[in-house]
């Protein structure tokens, strides 16, 4: 394999990975807003319990997020430096605002969320957790504006020529409110509420079933019920809004989420489908003239094929843009009845009797999580053979400098500490989740069981000098 | 080319950018440091409390990585480029280190098991050790400087920065971290711990006194390029003179039991050795080993005058609102560790 492909592996491995977890820290963070706002307001030790077996669960998803957060930044140099010298005049205000507002806002009260329940007034303590909670959603902001200029690039213009090309910022507020990144924002927010959300519906339904800390559960579900409810109706306004500009900006993107080829003719919108790259047609269930509708609002209407453009400038793996794209619509419906459902049920009050139900929503944690992923899929490989739409090519964006075996190395490398970091994530949430809330008179921590402490005494016993 | 006070934007930049990474070493030098040492404390109590001691502050001092790294993209992308695409397996094995060094402090004491633990505990002390040496290799590197050509490629081996200059910057920073991370520690805790502190903080500064000074002679006999501004400019020899005085009083201070002082003092002395390199590159910001006309210059490798007006105006905004709300985390943890059900 040549360095292109190993290097476009390597980072859609590392930044798949890294996002299981910014957009559950988002998602996690409100609740817990909401949470702590409860125990604000009723002062009831349940919410504050609440509150703090979830910060417990946000601390081992953010440790994470940071960690491997900061592997995305620095392998836009390493393996993409042409691509950083072209983009950095552009990027790196966005990337620079990112740092200095976003994450030295939550890693900053990161610090007073976790260890600080002692040390400060609960209402300082629920201003951290906003403080935690903004800065993550602010993060959000800022790398998806950058994106969404290498989707659709404003505000600049370009200086130089061949490998010396770069684009220069003329317009920072074109730049940040550049055609796609508004609509963006809200998809990727709305889509990390879900992830949260479905977080705490998962561990509250895992309780319920286990008939464990019913009351704490219950009360958990809720919050977390209200949240996805509104996020997954949010989310197919957001998604539509999404699309248009899609459909308006990178009309080839558009085509090839849909299998669309010719554009003469009125463009069919799938339920699913096969797209055949040899013959230049998709296969598969269709609402005739949907996607027609949703562009234009006609049915028959002409929608712009992926004939239309120069096979060089077509994404090249068609189907991996038409399925993730197709899985992400269906994973947003299901989750639009299913908590619609599981509100009627609420509201009917049986929703806590249903154990299939229950035991739906603690799988469906991985819902909102697929759909995330493969949404991304969608907007990445779509937006190929580009990296910055229309103006540099992916495969001229990598860095000289490095060869194969380097990559080859990294890949190995990073394949090998994210399985190990992803065992012990599942290991650590499962203890946490297993391990439960801690309530009045059961305040003893894991940390503090007696088998410890007294193994702690015996700890450093065998080493010639105690102290 | 705008000027704002007598400096062109990429001046500043080359400011904000190096104020950043001082700001870096100061406040995640003491968290590696308190890493490199964390197996010479036996006991589980020692360990959790020294691993306490930084753990309300150690994310957001990451932090400044990141954001170091964010404006050396912003301002200097071809400086970005040509360092992280030039030191590929460094910086990877650089971001292995920081990975797990994150991981060991969060999951260590989250399961009992005693192999778990001390598992925890050697992967927290060698990666944090690897991510100091590692900050070393790559400065000793930039400050010799690295083969790269016209358009910042870089052209050596692969493992051509493993080199002696290199080894002895990277050891240097692993001594200096450890002094550093030592007083602070000894800041933080009390009783025996306190005690057996005082003992590592010694030889922690004995250590760095003697590295510091074997690089200093061989700066001077073998990189003559890095003594040369000084060198036309006498007046500025108050730099390294201040420098001496602050090991000096690290000294002065540790003896006294001093500890607060002892720390301000290892503070400045992170700061004067990075306004040493400061003055000693600029206006360059990579030397190219192979010609001097492909030296990347503050200069010749910056953003637009355009952009890097916007980020002096972003960092403006920014940097007193982080300052605001850094001071209150430290000072909501400020005195003594003290062990609680939400620790580490």
């Amino acid at each position: 394999m040549d360095v292109e492909i190993l290097a476009r592996i390597q980072f859609a491995f590392t930044i798949a990975f890294h996002y299981i977890y910014p957009p559950l820290s988002i998602g996690l963070g409100l609740c817990m807003v909401i949470m702590e706002g409860a125990y604000l307001k009723t002062k009831l030790k349940l919410y504050e319990d609440m509150t703090k077996f979830f910060t417990k669960i946000f601390a081992l998803i953010f440790g994470i997020g940071v960690a491997t957060g900061i592997v995305m930044e620095f392998e836009f140099g390493t393996n993409w430096a042409t691509y950083s010298k072209y983009v950095g005049d552009v990027f790196g205000s966005a990337l620079a605002a990112e740092g200095i507002f976003a994450f030295a806002l939550e890693s900053g009260f990161l610090g007073v969320l976790l260890f600080g329940w002692k040390r400060v007034s609960p209402v300082v303590h629920f201003i951290s957790t906003v403080m935690v909670t903004l800065g993550s959603m602010f993060s959000a902001i800022w790398i998806v504006v950058a994106n969404s200029w290498q989707q659709t690039p404003a505000g600049y213009h370009v200086v130089g020529e061949g490998l010396e090309a770069r684009a220069e910022i003329t317009d920072f507020w074109a730049m940040v409110f550049n055609p796609s990144s508004v609509e963006r924002i809200m998809h990727v927010w709305l889509g990390a509420f879900l992830a949260g959300s479905f977080l705490v519906i998962s561990i509250a339904s895992y309780y319920l079933l286990k008939k464990k800390h019913i009351e704490f559960a219950q009360k958990a579900f809720g919050v977390g019920l209200v949240v996805a409810l509104v996020s997954a109706y949010a989310q197919l306004f957001s998604g539509h809004k999404a699309a248009d500009v899609v459909a308006e900006y990178q009309p080839a993107k558009l085509a090839a989420m849909e299998g669309h080829f010719d554009s003469s003719a009125a463009a069919d919108m799938y339920l699913f489908g096969w797209v055949d790259k040899e013959k230049e047609k998709t296969n598969g269930i269709a609402i005739p003239g949907g996607l027609s509708f949703l562009t234009h609002g006609d049915f028959k209407a002409p929608v712009t094929g992926l004939k239309a453009f120069k096979p060089e400038d077509r994404p090249q793996s068609l189907n991996i843009v038409f399925q993730s794209y197709h899985i992400m619509i269906a994973i947003g419906m299901f989750l639009i009845a299913l908590t619609t459902f599981g509100a009627y049920m609420w509201w009917k009050k049986k929703l806590f009797d249903k154990r299939w139900l229950l035991l739906i929503f603690t799988w469906s944690v991985l819902l909102p999580q697929i759909a995330n992923q493969v949404g991304w899929f969608t907007a990445e490989t779509g937006r190929q053979p580009w990296v910055v739409y229309g103006l540099l090519r992916t495969s001229e964006a990598l860095s000289q400098a490095v060869t194969a075996e380097q990559v080859w190395f990294s890949l190995i490398l990073f394949t090998f500490v994210y399985t190990v970091l992803f065992a012990l994530f599942v290991f650590l949430l499962n203890r946490k989740i297993q391990h439960g809330p801690a309530y009045a008179g059961q305040e003893e921590d894991e940390i503090h069981s007696p088998r410890l402490e007294e193994m702690a005494e015996n700890f450093g016993r065998e080493r010639a000098e105690p102290l | 080319m705008d000027t704002f006070l007598g400096l062109d934007y990429a001046t500043w930049w080359f400011l904000v950018v190096g104020a950043t990474f001082t700001g870096y070493a100061i406040l995640d030098g003491f968290d590696l440091g308190a890493g490199a040492i964390h197996l010479f404390f036996n006991k589980e109590q020692s360990r959790r409390i020294v691993l306490n001691a930084i753990g309300p502050v150690w994310d957001g001092n990451e932090v400044w990585l990141v954001i170091g790294g964010g404006a050396l993209f912003a301002g200097f992308p071809k400086v970005y480029a040509a360092v992280f695409s030039a030191f590929y397996i460094p910086f990877m094995l650089f971001l292995t280190a920081l990975i797990f060094r994150a991981i060991s402090i969060e999951f260590r004491s989250k399961e009992p098991m005693l192999w778990w633990r001390k598992w925890w505990d050697i992967s927290y002390c060698v990666s944090s050790s690897l991510v100091a040496l590692s900050l070393g290799l790559v400065l000793g590197n930039i400050l010799i400087g690295i083969p790269i050509d016209k358009a910042g490629n870089f052209t050596g081996s692969a493992w051509s920065f493993l080199n002696v200059y290199s080894i002895m910057v990277s050891i240097t920073t692993l001594a200096l971290f450890m002094m550093h991370g030592a007083i602070y520690l000894v800041m933080k805790t009390e009783d025996r711990l306190y005690a057996k502190l005082t003992v590592i903080v010694k030889n922690a500064t004995i250590f760095f006194v003697i590295s510091a000074l074997l690089l200093s002679f061989y700066t001077l006999l073998y990189v003559p390029h890095l003594s040369h501004r000084i060198k036309e400019n006498p007046w500025l020899f108050f730099v390294p003179v201040t420098m001496v005085f602050s090991i000096a009083n690290i000294a002065r201070r540790i003896s006294q039991r001093r500890y607060k002082r002892a720390f301000l003092h290892s503070c400045l002395v992170i700061s004067l050795l990075l306004i040493i390199v400061a003055v000693e590159l600029y206006p360059n910001l990579v030397l190219s080993s192979n010609d001097e006309a492909y030296n990347l210059t503050v200069q010749n490798a910056s953003s637009s005058n355009k952009s890097l007006g916007i980020m002096l105006t972003v960092a403006a905004i920014g940097v007193p609102l982080v300052a605001i709300y850094t001071t209150f985390v430290f000072w909501t943890f400020k005195g003594k560790v003290k062990l609680d059900e939400m620790s580490y």
